[in-house]
């Protein structure tokens, strides 16, 4: 074994691994939340369906999404090679356990919630990239340009209440999970230090609860300007 | 005080082993939980009865050799060693659970003794240093600044009890071993072997099977010694930059 896949099968060489992809998630989280915020604009989505033909098409953009690909594979890889090694090394477990008075309920669950996200994750991109990829979608016309109407797309999905519920609740879990993830993964890069440690921790703890919230907001409010 | 106590019998390593419930009454509330355990095994052995065997050794809280998961925690309900654990933390009339430390690179022994020897070849792997015999060296030979020296000793108050690896959830050595590394790494006669160390001790703790870190901090919090997380980071820092910058391909 060369010594750069006899780190990366190390488990601290597999935490790296979940560190990076994990951070590199997040930023595509970051700007994800950011782009969707024109969804709020009020314009009847034309600044949405103008950032969503770019966002397909810029070849810059083209590169980062792959990352994201990648990043997200190996994210669940990494974390399917990682539970079942850990489940190894305890195969019996405790008759009496309390690791509730020792550790946070999301720290020790970061798998379930994980699974769960992917499961989100499936329905999210079947229901909007693979419609916008290769999907069957309306077109429109702004300054004689045509575009994929996308924002319809989603306005049309946000009136059914079931999805919206299940956008909502999974965001509650990606916040559960960020809530970890975020400063675990500093961590895990050894970027451990009593100035900036603190900081992390925070900045990472107002970014869990922030951005599921806004994304959240997104069918919340599709849902409502559609009953008007 | 009256007790139930719950507790894990195995005759051997190959023994399947179950929990078996004994009574015990007259427990003083000044007694250690250990010196309880002397009680019960007084009364197994008047009674012919084979006796619960358990590690013990200073009773001072400075071996690391006593362990024991206690109602559900390592060393029981208080932040000490099993034998720093006094009854006086327990009610009359409690049912107290006591199991061995579990993790496949701890193999149960008998009864709640566990083979903690996987920390000594973690130790042996590289967590020493090469000097020179000959006469004793002045003191303050070599100057060490005061902060470095004391961050080096927290690290190496760890005692190697295992109670990080019995509380996490993973049965991951991070802890242990991340202190091992640190009190080396921060001071000037650990720099010799400093990449090496890193490498072969991570090396030898994946090979006894011990987990991957989730960061939950429950190694850091049952601790008995306080050892910090911030162990855990320098460790990552001192494996991750090993790898990519030592002689060994």
């Amino acid at each position: 074994m060369s010594w750069v896949t006899k780190t990366l099968n190390s488990t601290l060489g597999r935490k790296l691994v979940m560190a990076l992809t994990g951070l590199f998630l997040i930023l595509f989280l970051t700007g994800h939340v950011s782009g969707n915020l024109l969804l709020f604009k009020g314009d009847g989505g034309r600044a949405f369906n103008e950032y969503a033909k770019f966002m397909t098409t810029n070849p810059a953009i083209l590169i980062l999404s792959y990352l994201t690909y990648i990043s997200i594979l190996g994210h669940v890889v990494y974390s399917i090679l990682l539970t079942s090694y850990n489940k190894k090394a305890r195969p019996i477990n405790y008759a009496v356990n309390r690791p509730e008075t020792n550790s946070s309920w999301s720290s020790r669950n970061m798998g379930i919630l994980g699974t769960i996200i992917l499961v989100f994750l499936v329905v999210h991109l079947q229901g909007f990239w693979a419609k916008m990829h290769w999907g069957d979608i309306p077109y429109v016309t702004y300054d004689g340009q045509e575009y994929k109407d996308l924002y319809s797309v989603v306005v049309f999905a946000f009136r059914q209440e079931w999805l919206v519920a299940l956008y909502v609740i999974a965001m509650g879990f990606l916040a559960f999970h960020l809530s970890h993830g975020f400063a675990s993964a500093f961590q895990t890069l050894g970027l451990n230090h009593r100035k900036y440690s603190p900081a992390i921790e925070m900045i990472g703890k107002i970014y869990a609860i922030g951005v599921p919230i806004i994304f959240a907001s997104m069918p919340v409010y599709l849902y409502f300007t559609s009953l008007k | 005080m009256d007790l139930t106590l719950k507790i894990w019998r195995q005759k051997n390593r190959a023994d399947k082993g179950g929990f078996k419930e004994y009574k015990i009454g007259g427990i003083s509330a000044d007694m250690s939980f250990l010196e309880m355990l002397d009680v019960l095994n007084e009364d197994l052995s008047e009674k012919g009865e084979d006796p619960v065997h358990f590690d013990h050794d200073c009773r001072e809280g400075i071996c690391g050799m006593c362990s024991l998961h206690i109602n559900g925690k390592p060393h029981g309900p208080q932040q000490t060693t099993t034998c720093q654990l006094h009854m006086r933390s327990f009610k009359d009339g409690d049912t107290i659970s006591i199991e061995p430390w579990r993790a496949s690179a701890f193999p149960i022994l008998k009864d709640l003794v566990v083979d903690r020897s996987a920390f000594d070849r973690i130790i042996q792997a590289g967590g020493y240093v090469s000097v020179n015999t000959g006469g004793v060296p002045d003191a303050n030979e070599i100057p060490i600044p005061k902060v470095m020296a004391d961050e080096a000793f927290d690290a190496a108050t760890c005692i190697g009890c295992g109670a990080c690896v019995a509380a996490c959830k993973n049965a991951s050595a991070m802890l242990f071993t991340s202190a091992k590394i640190s009190q080396l790494a921060m001071l000037p006669q650990g720099q010799v072997e400093r990449k090496d160390r890193a490498e072969k001790m991570v090396a030898q703790m994946d090979a006894e099977g011990f987990g991957a870190c989730t960061n939950t901090g429950a190694c850091s919090a049952e601790c008995p010694k306080g050892i910090s997380l911030t162990n855990i980071a320098r460790m990552n820092r001192e494996y991750f930059s090993a790898v990519v910058s030592s002689n060994n391909v």
